[in-house]
């Protein structure tokens, strides 16, 4: 199945940065309703250079299916150390490929391994579990928001 | 004589007269649905019912004067009686709602509105405050749980409920300090949706009686899956959905005994279920009319009347040993995967159709996307269960269903598709 790439299958088997650090700024829990996947992720963002805010750690602790387990892993791979606003964008061109129907194959100097999961976007019913990660990292950022950093 | 199940002949039959049964999904493999207890599918005979309303009577019924709402009104009051006889009750004694998650609401409402001084009803039985209690079980459905959870936020009542066993059944040995003289009302499930665990209600039902609680029963899943008598359980209300038993969209059915009915409040309200009416305020119709505000469902009401006569012509107790034959199957094919744990009753002798499994290692999201694509459909999730499927310590299962259509072949299917799962997710090795 095209859905099941080997680089999803292993990140789900070891998810990358898993678990959840100290120090954060913000801590975030979401759920998916429909199946009771789970996740609480924690952002460290820290002043990187010329002044923008950096993301220094995504830890996270996720109960969910393979593909939602993956996409948080590989968010925490391809985001942990890059700008805010890197993530930002990133997050938006994530969302932009999982809802496209299989029309938007992934920027890939965007969201790295985050193509493997371009797949996903022909099943509506999996979206959401490949978004579960990235919409968390939302709203983790958005609260981080006016912290001095 | 014990009933049998359908012989094949008899099923392909029956698979004739489903006209999605004939569809194939992901690249044109042939659907095997197994499903049913999420929506069942519907016959070319319920679907020629509803279609022949439309075309021939449609009006709204209860009102106008014109031949075509005479007829339409007939029709949905034959309808009624039809339904009311397919569980032992007279057509007065029920009311036609969205579904039974609407009909579970209106007796909820019933104990808020008449808390409140609601019209429509004396509703002492019907009064609930702090100190009084309302009970549940683990199992329910979130339609038999949200309900009660809000009456009682509603009236500072207690919510309380039976917690489950590790097998899936009700722990009742302390059934005596939840169901008291405090206890206004006992709500529970016929058949779990998750499990398949058969309630013993007519043993509850008594006790609850005992202390003078009333029984509200959700048989969503026993109505259309083995003959159901309202008199012959006993309870007081019964609520079931339309669409899972071979019927349409769009209608529910509550039972009530026809003088609590009586007594109940209003719930939604508006036209069709009024008596008088003046600027100040209104009187109601009786019962049922009371309780079915707006232009009634009389093509669903139709349609489900064709579903009743539908099962009724194959016989409420061979479908139910149909599907117990499917489900001994399953049951037999998973035991014999050690990398699969069912959960529930291993030792039921009695169950209803539904069979929920965990495979080791593998999330159940990933289990019914392997299991559709080889054109198998089942329901991943917790199943609108989650206090369930938390006490049981399973975060989603994947659950099998079935319907009088169901076949043993497609039970074969199943695990056949089941089996490629460890593979792909390089878990346990099939045999």
């Amino acid at each position: 199945m095209d859905l099941y790439q080997e680089i999803i299958l292993e990140h789900s088997k070891r998810p990358v940065r898993a678990g959840l650090r100290e120090p954060y700024e913000a801590q975030v829990h979401h759920v998916n309703p429909t199946c009771g996947d789970e996740i609480t992720l924690r952002v460290h963002v820290k002043a990187g250079g010329a002044g923008e805010p950096e993301l220094a750690d995504i830890s996270y602790d996720a109960a969910g299916c393979s593909i939602s387990v993956a996409s948080t892993s590989i968010l925490a791979e391809e985001l942990t150390g890059t700008s805010v606003a890197h993530a930002r964008r990133a997050i938006a061109s994530m969302r932009t490929m999982l809802t496209s129907k299989g029309d938007d194959p992934g920027d890939e100097d965007l969201i790295g391994d985050g193509v493997a999961l371009a797949g996903v976007s022909k099943y509506p019913a999996r979206v959401k579990c490949a978004l579960l990660g990235w919409m968390a990292l939302t709203d983790a950022l958005h609260q981080t928001e006016g912290v001095r950093l | 004589m014990a009933a049998t199940p359908f012989t094949a002949e008899e099923s392909a039959r029956i698979r004739a007269d489903f006209p999605i049964l004939t569809r194939t999904v992901r690249d044109g493999r042939p659907l095997v649905y197994l499903d049913s207890g999420a929506t069942s599918h519907k016959p070319r005979q319920v679907l020629d019912a509803e279609r022949a309303f439309y075309e021939r009577t449609n009006a709204a019924v209860h009102r106008g004067a014109h031949q075509l709402s005479e007829e339409g009104t007939d029709a949905y009051e034959a309808a009624r009686a039809t339904i009311a006889a397919f569980i032992g009750a007279a057509p007065e004694e029920i009311v036609f709602t969205r579904n039974a998650t609407e009909a579970i609401n209106l007796v909820a409402y019933a104990f808020s509105n008449s808390t409140a001084g609601g019209g429509g009803g004396r509703g002492e039985r019907f009064l609930l405050g702090p100190g009084d209690e309302v009970l549940v079980t683990e199992m329910e459905h979130h339609a038999n749980l949200i309900p009660w959870q809000e009456v009682c936020r509603r009236t500072g009542a207690t919510l309380r409920w039976v917690p489950t066993t590790a097998q899936g059944t009700l722990d009742l040995s302390g059934l005596d300090d939840l169901l008291t003289e405090r206890t206004k009302v006992f709500a529970f499930t016929h058949v779990s949706n998750v499990l398949g665990t058969l309630n013993p209600v007519r043993d509850l039902m008594a006790r609850a009686h005992r202390v003078g609680a009333l029984v509200v029963l959700d048989a969503c899943q026993s109505v259309p899956h083995l003959p159901v008598d309202v008199h012959d359980l006993g309870v007081d209300f019964l609520a079931f959905s339309g669409h899972k038993m071979l019927g349409p969209l769009g209608i529910g059915v509550l039972w009530g005994r026809p003088e609590l009915l009586d007594e109940m409040p209003v719930f939604l309200t508006g036209g069709s279920m009024i008596a008088t009416v003046t600027m100040e305020g209104a009187t109601y119709a009786p019962v049922p009319q009371k309780f079915e505000a707006g232009v009634p469902v009389a093509a669903q009401a139709v349609g489900l009347a064709a579903a009743c006569d539908y099962l009724t012509a194959l016989g409420l107790d061979r479908v139910h040993a149909h599907e117990s034959m499917l489900a001994s199957r399953l049951l037999a094919g998973l035991r014999s995967r050690p990398w699969v744990r069912v959960l529930g009753d291993p030792d039921a002798t009695e169950r209803g159709g539904a069979v929920a499994f965990v495979v080791d290692g593998v999330h159940a999201h990933d289990v019914g996307q392997v299991l559709d694509n080889a054109g198998v459909a089942v329901r991943v999730g917790h199943h609108c269960a989650w206090p369930l499927h938390r006490a049981l310590q399973a975060q989603a299962t994947t659950r099998a269903s079935f319907a009088a259509y169901s076949t043993p072949a497609e039970v074969d299917a199943l695990l056949a598709a089941l089996d490629t799962v460890p593979q792909i997710f390089g878990t346990h090795g099939a045999a």
